[in-house]
């Protein structure tokens, strides 16, 4: 491009070698594009790639001015709505192409959220942080106690009568889960929401679902950590889950989210809420919130696979693991063979967390011996608790103490809602006829 | 239509679906169905932001209208990317194929890379609220009687959703995603065509070339042609989905009249010193006149709360009820406008009244109010209240329009031929790269592969119908722009039946029989090709074609089994003829014994009376002649 003494965003004239001649707008070319390429936005708006050889002619037309983002104002506050922190920390919910570049970039101001949402003006007063910016599978456990810690800090203050927290929704279960054991007694709901369409299509979900959480966040007669999101692959309604019952279940459908082994919380259509469950904390202004925002990272959730080697286990303890959760078979099981490498680790003082790979239903280890073995080898049974969900409690638990008598007692203590001792058959989705009319 | 030849510059755009085995973007088939949906559901959609901050005004107002979208769906041949609930596949490598090799054959230049587009469009047609679009090639000719017309692009895209219903007072679309998704190659002209005539000719071509390839879809809906048409002194205007070629030609010769009339709508309006800022935005509120009127209409409108409000048009008097294409006045353009902005019924204008229950007295009145001098005209529409003001706004700037002559817009064709306002011209902000598609680089190798296999030029294809498969030029010419001409090669080269009885059957049997009113477009490719295999294994004879393919136009699902069975077209063998022929002769005996072999003649017509359609006709006079021959010995014999 320096040879041609043009930049991107310039509009050219570009003669190729065979004749083909074209006028149009640079871009840049994307990572991993073949260096010899040139990309033109051609007039009619088309975008189209050329390869570029010696005999390539190339002619300034005119220079472009870097577009610039029209200015948008934020709303004044509406005296009398609640006031709703909403907290950024990346995914497609506040992510937006440039659409001269193809790069994308967040976007994450209440300005913005405003000008896409106007609707919002008439719910709540929105106040905007961005915590961070980061796809979902980015996301650590140091960020889990960061959102924590910002969480706290604004219900404390009592600023705010809810927090909406914008996340990605690959690992958005997982943060649930974090924020449901790292701040508890709330006062006022936390809700997490996240998009399956990014913000800049026509047919995003963005818009439903955030405004759903918000008026969750600023309505609902909960004072839980949940999950909004659609609950079909309509514009129609959406669903709250708790923070400890949630699992995106699918890669892409606007439904993905579900709660596992339990009802929702809540439906949310056309900004009224209602509560499908009695078995919640409600909303109260009075209560303090308790923050224990650690976790333990040398844990891990281990999916058990046939033929599985003792040598994996080892390997783990060997590196320092004091957690293992296991996603066994069926109601609960490993094979027979890493049994005594199992009970050895324990007595080594690991914690083992049996789940099953099975995602719905309950672990029970008395029916089959390999269960009892299990059991005697000193594995927790992790009740109905969802892998991902006893894999963030146990690196919470952790953090706090190594006595593993004490580990047992919570990790079969019901703390945040992450056990439900009853199993109701609805809870397991009929598959056949789903989603016909 | 004028007397003096008018210029205009005319560009086409042909959108023509592909007959790949995928949809563009997924693996669903390409097939359109009529039995009821099992999967529906319902979206919004709303505009978003161009990079520069930009929303298209077209996009922003179909989101203001507030309507919802009802999707329809099968499960078993619609899947999650056409609902949107997934992203796009690759891009059909097929199709991409396809629109290569009409792009070369239109000598149209490739590009080196394929971006797939994001063209926003959110009437809701589009699941995801826009079209996916690449262009795959620039530049490009075709010959018209030995006149260059200019290819300008060609474009691979995926085609809409189809439109089901539309019901205003719920506010919701219904769309069916049967459609969603269907390779369509959009070839567009440059504005090198100057007549009606011309622009028929050039869509023939196209048509003809498109067809040649035997990879596109047929059938009506299956190409649809978009029209640019500009007159000079006037504006370019859009007409969308002309969907018949025979249409083209009036579509273009009555807008043509269409850009002449407003041209001397805008010289009138001129000579009477009309200003445009005469054209005020200033809406009388007129419902008292009509407290006691007897017009339906506005009794309806003022029942329901509505009002009425009126909009002085100066110097328009006579002009809004002047025609400009047939059937359809200034005043149509008003009520396109109202109707489409302000989503009222309709508009009434002074030009038509009195009339529709209003009298002179009650015209008057609002003459006073408004104060309108002697060329002074109006429009009243009565709505509630948000709805007139935004109708009348619609108005006064179409009225605007017409003090500039032509305004540049999108227009609609109707079935007539005449056009109708659809929408403004689509802003520039609305052409996004589609970030779930990688680009596809097109390599010289697959571009030669392309290339090697191309379909031969209708030159080539004509002079092998009369060299090699011996049809004579006429048949030959109109086989070549026959809807039937892939199967027409296919019959001919892999049944092997004598072309002349195919074409015969294909074009004119066909045309006869649409002519005695049989819905011979009813009739699968399976069905003919599968007649062919019985005509050439001799189980039909020629005979019976007509017959056999007027059943199978009015039972289109029936086998040809059974199309034999009910018609009583069985075959015969060898031995139930000779068995008829004796019968015939045993019969006729008198005539024999006088007429001896000169009775052939009438032996045969009886013969083939019974058995027509059932045998060879050859046959069963080899079988007649032989027969009588020894009927004859047999009495010679006897005597």
């Amino acid at each position: 491009m320096k040879k041609y003494s043009v930049e991107i965003f310039d509009r050219v004239n570009i003669i190729l070698g065979d004749g083909r001649a074209y006028t149009g707008i640079i871009l840049p070319r994307p990572r991993h594009g073949d260096p010899n390429s040139i990309i033109l936005k051609l007039d009619n708006g088309y975008n189209v790639g050329f390869s570029v050889d010696e005999r390539t002619k190339i002619e300034l037309i005119e220079k472009m001015p870097e577009p610039k983002l029209a200015e948008v104002i934020k709303p004044k506050i509406s005296p009398g709505l609640p006031m709703i922190m909403m907290l950024g920390t990346g995914g497609t919910i506040a992510s937006r192409i440039d659409y001269r570049s193809g790069a994308v970039y967040s976007f994450f101001t209440a300005e913005e959220i405003y000008s896409m949402i106007p609707e919002l003006i008439e719910i709540a007063n929105v106040d905007t942080e961005t915590v961070f910016s980061i796809f979902s599978e980015d996301m650590t456990p140091q960020n889990w106690t960061v959102i924590a810690e910002k969480v706290y800090q604004h219900l404390k203050k009592g600023d705010y009568t809810g927090i909406v927290i914008a996340h990605g929704t690959d690992t958005m279960g997982y943060t649930a889960a974090a924020l449901s054991f790292a701040v508890r007694n709330l006062p006022y709901p936390v809700i997490l929401v996240g998009a399956q369409r990014s913000s800049d299509r026509p047919s995003t979900d963005t818009i439903e679902n955030v405004i759903a959480a918000v008026t969750t966040a600023a309505y609902a007669p909960f004072a839980e950590v949940a999950v909004v999101m659609h609950g079909s692959m309509s514009d129609d309604f959406c669903l709250a889950h708790r923070g400890t019952k949630v699992r995106k279940c699918h890669t892409s459908r606007r439904d993905a989210f579900r709660t596992i082994n339990g009802d929702p919380l809540a439906i949310i259509r056309r900004r009224q809420i209602k509560m499908l469950t009695d078995d919640y904390l409600p909303r109260d202004p009075d209560r303090t919130p308790v923050l224990e925002n650690s976790f333990e990272d040398k844990v891990i959730l281990l999916k058990f696979y046939p033929g599985m080697k003792e040598e994996i286990i080892e390997l783990l303890v060997d590196a320092g693991y004091r957690g293992i959760v296991l996603e066994g078979t069926g109601l609960g099981h490993v094979r027979n063979e890493l049994i005594s490498v199992i009970s050895k680790a324990v007595k080594d003082g690991v914690a083992f967390v049996m789940t099953s790979q099975c995602i719905w239903g309950r672990i029970n280890m008395n029916v089959y011996s390999t269960g009892v073995d299990l059991l005697k080898a000193g594995v927790i049974p992790g009740e109905d608790m969802l892998p991902e969900t006893a894999f963030v409690k146990l690196s919470w638990i952790l953090a706090k103490t190594d006595d593993l008598d004490e580990v047992r007692k919570l990790m079969l203590t019901n703390i945040a809602g992450e056990i439900n001792y009853h199993s109701n058959a609805k809870y397991y989705p009929e598959v056949y006829p789903h989603g016909r009319t | 239509m004028e007397g003096r030849r008018v210029k205009i510059k005319c560009g086409i755009e042909f959108h023509q679906m592909l007959n790949t085995k995928n949809k563009l973007f997924c693996n669903c088939p390409t097939i359109l169905r009529k039995d009821d949906p099992d999967i529906i559901f319902k979206r919004k959609l709303r505009p978003t932001r161009s990079e520069l901050g930009e929303v298209d005004p077209a996009a922003l107002f179909e989101f203001k209208k507030g309507y919802t979208y009802v999707y329809e769906a099968y499960s078993d041949t619609t899947c999650l990317v056409e609902m949107d609930e997934e992203p796009p596949h690759d891009l059909n490598r097929e199709a991409l194929e396809i629109s290569l090799m009409i792009a070369l054959m239109l000598n149209s230049r490739p590009v080196d890379e394929v971006f797939v587009m994001r063209k926003i469009v959110i009437d809701g047609s589009n699941t995801t609220g826009f079209q996916r679009t690449a262009l795959i090639s620039t530049g490009g000719q075709i010959s018209v009687d030995g006149k260059t017309i200019r290819i300008q692009t060609i474009c691979l895209e995926e085609d809409a959703a189809r439109k089901i219903s539309e019901n205003a007072k719920t506010k919701e679309i219904i769309y069916r995603l049967d459609r969603l998704g269907i390779p369509l190659i959009e070839i567009a002209t440059a504005p090198d065509i100057e007549s009606p005539e011309e622009a028929e000719k050039v869509a023939y071509k196209i048509g003809q070339l498109l067809r040649i390839t035997g990879r596109v879809k047929r059938g009506l809906g299956t190409i649809r042609q978009d029209l640019n048409i500009s007159v000079e002194g006037g504006a370019r205007v859009e007409i969308k989905g002309v969907q018949k070629i025979e249409l083209i030609k009036l579509v273009i010769a009555n807008e043509i009249q269409r850009q002449l009339n407003l041209l001397k709508i805008r010289d009138e309006l001129e000579k009477r010193g009309l200003k445009l800022e005469e054209i005020r935005n200033e809406f009388v509120d007129v419902t008292e006149v009509f407290t006691n009127t007897s017009s339906k209409m506005i009794k309806k409108a003022l029942s329901r709360g509505g009002k009425v409000l009126a909009l002085k048009l100066p110097k328009f008097k006579g002009l809004i009820g002047r025609e400009i294409q047939p059937g359809r006045r200034l005043g149509t353009e008003f009520a396109d406008r109202a109707r489409y902005w302000g989503g009222v019924g309709g508009i009434i204008h002074s030009d038509e009244l009195p009339g529709y229950g209003i009298g002179e007295s009650t015209v008057q009145r609002i003459r006073e109010i408004l104060n309108c001098k002697d060329l002074d005209a109006f429009v009243i529409v009565a709505d509630s209240k948000d709805k007139c003001i935004a109708a009348l706004e619609a108005v006064a700037e179409r009225a605007r329009e017409a003090v500039e002559g032509v305004p540049n817009e999108t227009r609609a064709a109707n079935p007539d031929g005449t056009t109708r306002y659809s929408r403004p011209m689509p802003g520039k902000a609305r052409m996004y790269p589609e970030t779930d598609i990688r680009p596809i680089r097109l390599s010289p190798e697959f571009l030669d592969k392309v290339r090697r296999n191309l379909p031969e030029m209708p030159e080539q294809k004509l002079d092998k119908f009369i060299r090699i498969y011996g049809l004579n030029e006429t048949l030959a010419k109109q086989m070549l722009n026959s809807y039937h001409l892939d199967i027409f090669e296919y019959i001919v080269e892999k049944i092997g039946v004598s072309a002349t009885l195919v074409a015969n059957t294909l074009e004119n049997i066909m045309k006869s029989l649409r002519r005695e009113g049989y819905p011979i477009e009813n009739i699968k490719d399976e069905k003919i090709i599968e007649l062919f295999k019985h005509i050439k294994s001799e189980n039909i004879a020629k005979e019976a074609i007509p017959e056999i393919l007027a059943f199978l136009s009015q039972n289109p699902d029936a086998s040809i089994e059974e199309a034999l069975d009910k018609l009583g077209l069985r075959g015969l063998s060898p031995e139930e003829l000779e068995k008829i022929v004796e019968e015939v002769l045993q019969n006729n005996k008198q005539l024999i014994a006088s007429k001896g072999e000169r009775a052939m003649g009438a032996i045969m017509g009886d013969v083939m009376k019974i058995v027509r359609g059932k045998i060879d006709g050859r046959t069963v006079s080899e079988v007649v002649r032989v027969k009588l021959k020894s009927f004859l010995d047999d009495i010679e014999a006897t005597s």
